[in-house]
């Protein structure tokens, strides 16, 4: 083992106190987990960083996380705002920027269990749309936390959808303002984080209008409630949406303007502006509009889905190897749970998945900030492709870890379903990215539609964008393997992945054509593939997940055993993605029935494999007990006894419910009527 | 635009009006929205809520546990409530696991609710498989007691609902020793708390398990019992006994037990049913409100329950929701129709219908169980609100694909079965009931062309040709599963590592046997409908749920040469096309579920469709709206800005 510091230490436990199911699973590790540690972490010396961050704020008794199960809406709400204050004098007082290193991993060491979030969404919109002017007078003051700010876009009636927002900001010449209203109930802001009690500050999206005219989509910086004594502006109605599955530390808010004036300035500028005489100027794309969702689609992928699906498989796979139940031979001890091949067909894709997710994850990273240095120069090029390759994986990605989330809550048996196993509100959390910053299946539109733009410019021979170029080389074929081994090979399953991704797109773009050219309308043809084209957008983003993933695994060094498990990931990924969607596969006959008995025999050989190192590849992650927070996923597996000693902190076990004496006791004596 | 009114398919389908009127407007029974108290508060609130029931029961006179389940589920609708237990295992195993003497003995009480039990069966570490259990009975002859003992932290009771905080008396399970034997599992009244004061008993350590995804409002419990004595009577004795002297008496037969699962277990597809169709009549009426987006340039917003892909989500929802509806009606009525026999020792049929209602119980549960979620997302953003309702269905339900029975576990019973059946025509021998098309298998390997020779004979807009293709399919993985199985025991010596290796496959032969059934149960139905109208739109249904099942399982149908790749665009074609057919009588086929308003609990799935308002003033009632906002905000402020 290379690095000095193995996970055991930093987790605080000797051997000798962890369980022993689960101690004899890292004795056998194929490979040395600290090196696959460093390549999650992008290099030791990240390692390193994260884990002094970690150290630093899970030392801190103010970022306890103990007591979270059993606490109220209110009390978590107040606990976030405490946290939030905080974090902030911490980062001071160790010299963290906001924009550091660090400040990543302090984030993802709260679990997001933190207010003001939006807080970074208000300055960043501020930062991409506002004007050098605006920047220079909001970002200081809202980096010293001298307002509070949130990002209002989304409305009782309309979400992904912004062009049908109905809030309105109509100009007013004489005075140089304004007025922002809120015409209809389907009008109201309703969602922002942040809003409902905390924000003095919002970026309000509303249609703008001057001199009758209505330009479209705006931002406007408003201010809704006093820096005096934080009482609602005038003309400002505002408060908590109730509740939901979870982010019960979140005050998503309601917002409704009546005639709020705000000073012409308050437009972010930078690339729309409303002269003085009222004039409009438009300068660069109107789709920059969108390019604050979109960098927050992609960052939010990594922390809001790819995280939680990780401590989720950790949780589920180190309680697997704990949990002993029947018998697999008779006289036999009870045999651990992910010996049973269910268990392992049920937990082994989602790891892999989450390996698979994590690399396709970082490709993503590093095509926006490429786009995002382009737009900074005002190069508009690569945004297209930049919004349809996030809209789609964003899509895919939270689709997918929220089903292998479930998966493993479900493969807990009863104790999943206690909230002190952590992963019900993993898994209530991870539901909400399946909405905002888009809704899945229009935004697999927006990629489909991008797709079919793809696929018309290739077949005519025009140039199109690097991720999209395989569309012009349709081969004609079958699969070649002839054994199960064949379909060990990479080539071998990356073309069937291009193939059946090729296949959908062109069918699809032949069914379109055929209805526009037999007389159906261009809208009414787009809405009766919409089926297939949401297929088609995941084919997609599927083969370019198992082609990045393969591409990935050929990158590793081949030292401490890290590739060859990468390559065994790599393979589990996209065999389960054939067997489970066989039909796709099968239908033109690229993959005979006979080769899908064969891809079958390879994924269930594979899991037998990945099973012996199933515990050291979730140990890889790194996740902390405290971060984890999860009775049946701790490092030491001691399960049982912790379930035990958490429920009985339960306060409805140290409270006395006045139910019996008021409505029990009366019943048992026969004395109802006194209800 | 509706063909359709609701109170014709209400009527033909469901065959019921539920005495709504008994108690829904019942001012006893008004309370605030549960969504907005903490658990202590919505505990207290169901206690209330159970007490006054239980007045009304005795008003009505309402007393056999079956029809106790369909009062509180008609009348109180998703109603959870810590005497659950009580009114269906407690009092249902005593009745039928009691001596005539126990009865006497023990019924009044139960049926009087001077006691309030609960059926204390799950362990920390053991649940589904119940020969693990680890909770000791030992008989003492010479005070004829048993000595109850949880010997190891894992044997600790966990999960019965009602045993935290509200039962006094607890069925437990046990193993029992008797003359230095164990004689596996028995069941035993254990009384836990005293009478009067409701103080734990000496030896008895019990308490509530901590919050969950959901059920906020049971107690579901915790029993440590360390040498705690009961007298011998206690045992429940009608097959098994134990008599004075510690003689171990063996009952009959081993399956008699199999009845009252059967039973649970057909009030959870019932179930399964009913949440899938409460979760549809949301989504579905809130697509008819909600306005989103343009499908025509210039033209108003449409209702997004024209798009294309908004009713490719719903409607095979909510065509499965009226099959697992059909579905559940069969098992209850075969299990009355067969618990009379169960009554005359005749249980020949008991094996089949324990396999298939195990099988069925996990499809219909995982099926229902995504299919809540997909309801849920369906609505966007405000399917995520508490306000919509689907949050609770979906946290209420969830918990079915384990217990009773883990999913995984119960489609292995059923594969054990189906592949003895297998084994049986194999040998020569005919299987009957669900399982009769077995019995072609032999036929066809006579003749190799046979399934191929099929192909052209599936016609796609016909439901029952499309039954013989669940069949083929059915019939082809049964096959595929139990030659894996044994070429796998060639290979190796051990049944059980055999049975392991090829466990995936054998699942999904039970998927796939569960899948033809409800096909073939749909189909059925259609036949019995007299009404025409009612008739078409459910042969609509009925097609749209056969022909989405093969779209989404491609593969199979394919790989086993039932239908062609051009046969499969056909039947990805005529999907689409149902639809369109489907999307007139949306509403009014969920408005058919009947649901009341307060049973429904959802303000997206409101009747009157007057949705935002209504968010608008439920999101007023929050606590965190009535709470004082500045202090302790300012408290925090004042800090950041030092």
């Amino acid at each position: 083992m290379a690095l000095p510091d193995t996970t055991e230490d930093t987790q605080g436990f000797g051997l000798a106190s962890v369980n022993p199911d689960l101690a004899s699973e890292r004795l056998t590790a194929s490979f040395s987990v600290p090196r696959l540690t460093a390549v999650l972490d992008g290099g030791a010396e990240r390692t390193r960083l994260r884990r002094a961050v970690v150290d630093v704020i899970e030392s801190d008794p103010v970022f306890s996380r103990e007591n979270q199960y059993f606490q109220s809406q209110n009390e978590r709400y107040e606990a976030a705002v405490r946290k939030a204050v905080h974090v902030r004098k911490k980062m001071q007082e160790m010299g963290w920027s906001e924009d550091g290193p660090e400040s990543v991993y302090v984030y993802r060491a709260l679990s997001g269990d933190v207010a003001f979030l939006l807080h970074r969404v208000f300055m960043r919109s501020i930062s991409v749309l506002g004007s050098d002017k605006q920047v220079a007078k909001w970002i200081p003051l809202a980096s010293e936390y001298q307002l509070i700010g949130s990002y209002a876009q989304t409305e009782l009636g309309h979400g992904t959808y912004l062009q049908g927002l109905e809030t309105t900001a109509v100009f007013d010449i004489s005075t140089q303002e304004f007025i922002l209203n809120t015409p209809t109930i389907s009008a109201m802001k309703w969602w922002p984080g942040d809003m409902g009690r905390s924000a003095t500050h919002t970026v309000v999206f509303a249609q703008l209008y001057i001199q009758g005219k209505c330009y479209g989509v705006h931002p406007f910086i408003v201010q809704i409630r006093s820096l005096q004594d934080h009482s609602l502006c005038p003309g400002v109605i505002a408060g908590d949406i109730g509740p939901k599955m979870n982010f019960e530390h979140i005050d998503n808010g309601y917002l409704m303007l009546k005639n709020v004036r705000i000073p012409r300035e308050n437009m972010l500028n930078k690339f729309c502006e409303v002269q003085p005489d009222g004039t409009y100027i438009r300068r660069g794309s109107q789709k920059i509009n969108y390019f604050t969702m979109t960098s927050v689609r992609v960052s939010l992928i990594s922390d809001e889905v790819i995280l939680p699906l990780m401590k989720a498989c950790t949780i589920a796979i180190r309680y697997s190897v704990v949990r002993r139940q029947s018998k697999l031979k008779p006289g036999e001890e009870e045999a651990k749970i992910l010996d049973y091949q269910t268990q392992q067909e049920k937990l082994l894709p989602q790891l892999a998945a989450a390996y698979a997710f994590h690399f396709i994850n970082n490709y993503l990273h590093e095509l926006f900030n490429r786009g995002y240095r382009e737009i900074q120069g005002r190069n508009f090029d690569s945004l297209p492709e930049l919004h349809a390759f996030s809209s789609g994986f964003k899509a895919m990605v939270t689709q997918y870890c929220t089903s292998g989330l479930e998966i493993c809550l479900r493969a807990c048996g009863g104790h999943g379903y206690s909230l002190l196993s952590g992963l019900p509100s993993l898994y209530t959390k991870i539901l909400a990215s399946c909405i905002y910053e888009g809704e899945n299946t229009i935004l697999l539109l927006q990629t489909a539609r991008f797709l079919i733009k793809c696929f018309r410019a290739a077949s005519a021979g025009q140039s199109v964008p690097p991720s999209v170029t395989y569309l012009a080389a349709m081969k004609p074929g079958k699969c070649t393997a002839k054994d199960k081994l064949d379909f060990l090979s990479p080539d071998i399953y990356t073309e069937a992945y291009q193939h059946a991704a090729i296949r959908l797109i062109s069918s699809t773009a032949a069914k379109l054509q055929d209805l526009i050219q037999s007389g159906v309308e261009r809208h009414e043809a787009w809405n009766q593939c919409t089926v297939q084209l949401v297929q088609a957008a995941k084919a997609h983003c599927h083969y370019i997940t198992v082609k990045n993933f393969v591409e990935t695994v050929e990158k590793l060094e081949n030292t401490a055993g890290i590739q060859n498990i990468m390559k065994h990931l790599c393979d589990l990924f996209a065999l389960h993605g054939i067997f489970s969607n066989a039909g796709i596969f099968l239908h033109d006959g690229y993959i005979t029935g006979a080769q899908m008995d064969m891809v079958t025999a390879s994924y269930l050989d594979l899991l037998g494999i990945i099973r012996k190192d199933a515990v050291p590849l979730v140990d890889a992650f790194d996740f902390t007990d405290k971060n984890l927070n999860s009775a049946l996923g701790s490092y030491d597996g001691q399960v049982y006894q912790r379930l035990y000693e958490w429920a009985r902190k339960a306060p409805t076990n140290k409270q006395i419910s006045p139910a019996y004496e008021k409505y029990l006791k009366p019943l048992l004596h026969n004395k109802l009527s006194k209800l | 635009m509706c063909s359709l009114s609701r109170a014709v398919i209400t009527e033909f389908v469901f065959l019921c009006l539920s005495p709504e009127a008994l108690v829904i407007n019942d001012p006893d029974f008004q309370h605030e929205d549960l969504n907005f108290l903490s658990r202590s508060q919505r505990y207290e609130q169901a206690i209330r809520k159970s007490s006054l029931m239980v007045m009304k029961l005795r008003e009505y006179g309402i007393a056999d546990p079956e029809e106790i389940y369909w009062f509180k589920r008609t009348c109180l609708g998703n109603f959870i409530e810590p005497f659950g237990l009580h009114f269906s295992m407690f009092h249902k195993t005593i009745e039928t696991q009691t001596t005539d003497a126990q009865k006497k003995k023990w019924l009044p009480l139960v049926r009087g609710v001077k006691i309030i039990g609960t059926y204390a069966q799950t362990e920390m570490g053991h649940g589904t498989h119940l020969r693990g259990l680890e909770t000791t009975a030992t008989y003492d002859p010479a005070t004829q007691e048993f000595i109850l003992n949880s010997p190891t932290v894992t044997s600790i009771k966990w999960w019965p609902g009602g045993l935290g905080k509200t039962s006094n008396h607890a069925i437990v399970l046990a193993q029992l020793y008797t003359q230095g034997q164990c004689k596996g599992l028995h069941a035993f009244i254990v009384p836990i708390r005293q009478l009067g004061t409701h103080e734990p008993l000496p030896g008895i350590t019990v308490g509530d398990i901590g919050p969950k995804f959901g059920y906020d409002e049971m107690d579901n419990g915790y029993l440590k019992m360390d040498n705690f004595r009961i007298p011998r009577e206690n045992m429940l004795m009608k097959y098994a006994q134990v008599e004075p002297d510690g003689t171990y008496v063996k009952p009959v037969s081993d399956k008699l037990t199999y009845g009252t699962m059967v039973f649970i277990r057909s009030l959870i597809v019932g179930d399964s049913a009913r949440s899938l169709s409460r979760a549809c009549t949301i989504a579905i009426r809130y697509s008819a409100v909600r306005h989103q987006s343009e499908l025509k340039p210039g033209a108003p917003e449409p209702q997004i329950l024209d798009y294309q892909t908004q009713q490719y989500k719903l409607f095979p929802l909510l065509a499965t929701a009226y099959a697992f509806h059909f579905v559940g009606a069969y098992i209850k009525d075969t299990y009355h129709r067969i618990s009379g026999d169960i009554h005359d020792g005749d249980l020949s049929e008991l094996p089949e219908l324990h396999a298939l209602t195990a099988g069925l119980k996990a499809f219909t549960s995982w099926t229902a169980n995504a299919g809540i979620e997909e309801c849920r997302m369906a609505c966007g953003g405000h399917g995520y609100s508490r306000c919509s309702g689907i949050p609770d269905i979906y946290v209420t339900f969830t918990p079915s694909c384990t217990y009773e029975g883990e999913n995984t576990v119960m489609m292995l019973q059923t594969a054990r079965f189906l592949v003895k059946s297998y084994n049986q025509v194999s040998s020569g021998q005919r299987v009957t009931g669900m399982v009769s098309y077995l019995n072609d298998l032999s036929r066809q390997r006579i003749q190799p062309q046979h399934v191929a020779g099929r192909t052209e004979a599936v016609r796609i807009n016909d439901p029952v040709s499309l039954v013989e293709a669940y069949k083929a399919r059915a019939a082809r993985l049964v096959e595929a599963a139990a030659k894996n199985l044994q070429a796998e025991l060639n290979h190796r010596k051990s049944k059980e590592d055999a049975w392991n290796r090829t466990s995936v496959d054998l699942v999904r032969a039970s998927e796939a046997h569960c899948h033809y059934v409800i096909v073939k149960l749909f189909t059925a139905k259609l036949s019995e409908i007299s009404n025409a109208a009612v008739c078409a739109v459910l042969t609509e249904l009925c097609l749209l749920y056969a022909l989405y099942g093969i779209s989404r399982n491609a593969g199979d149908f394919l790989q086993a040469g039932i239908l062609t790749d051009t046969q499969i665009t056909q039947v990805n074609q005529r999907v689409k096309e149902l639809l369109a057919v489907i999307r007139p009588n949306a509403v009014a086929l969920v408005d058919s579920f009947d649901f009341h308003d307060v049973h429904l609990g959802s303000v997206l799935g409101r009747y009157d469709g007057n949705v935002y308002e209504n968010m608008f003033e439920w999101a007023k009632k929050s606590p965190l709206n009535k709470t004082e906002v500045r202090k302790p905000y300012l408290v925090g402020l004042n800090d950041l800005w030092r």
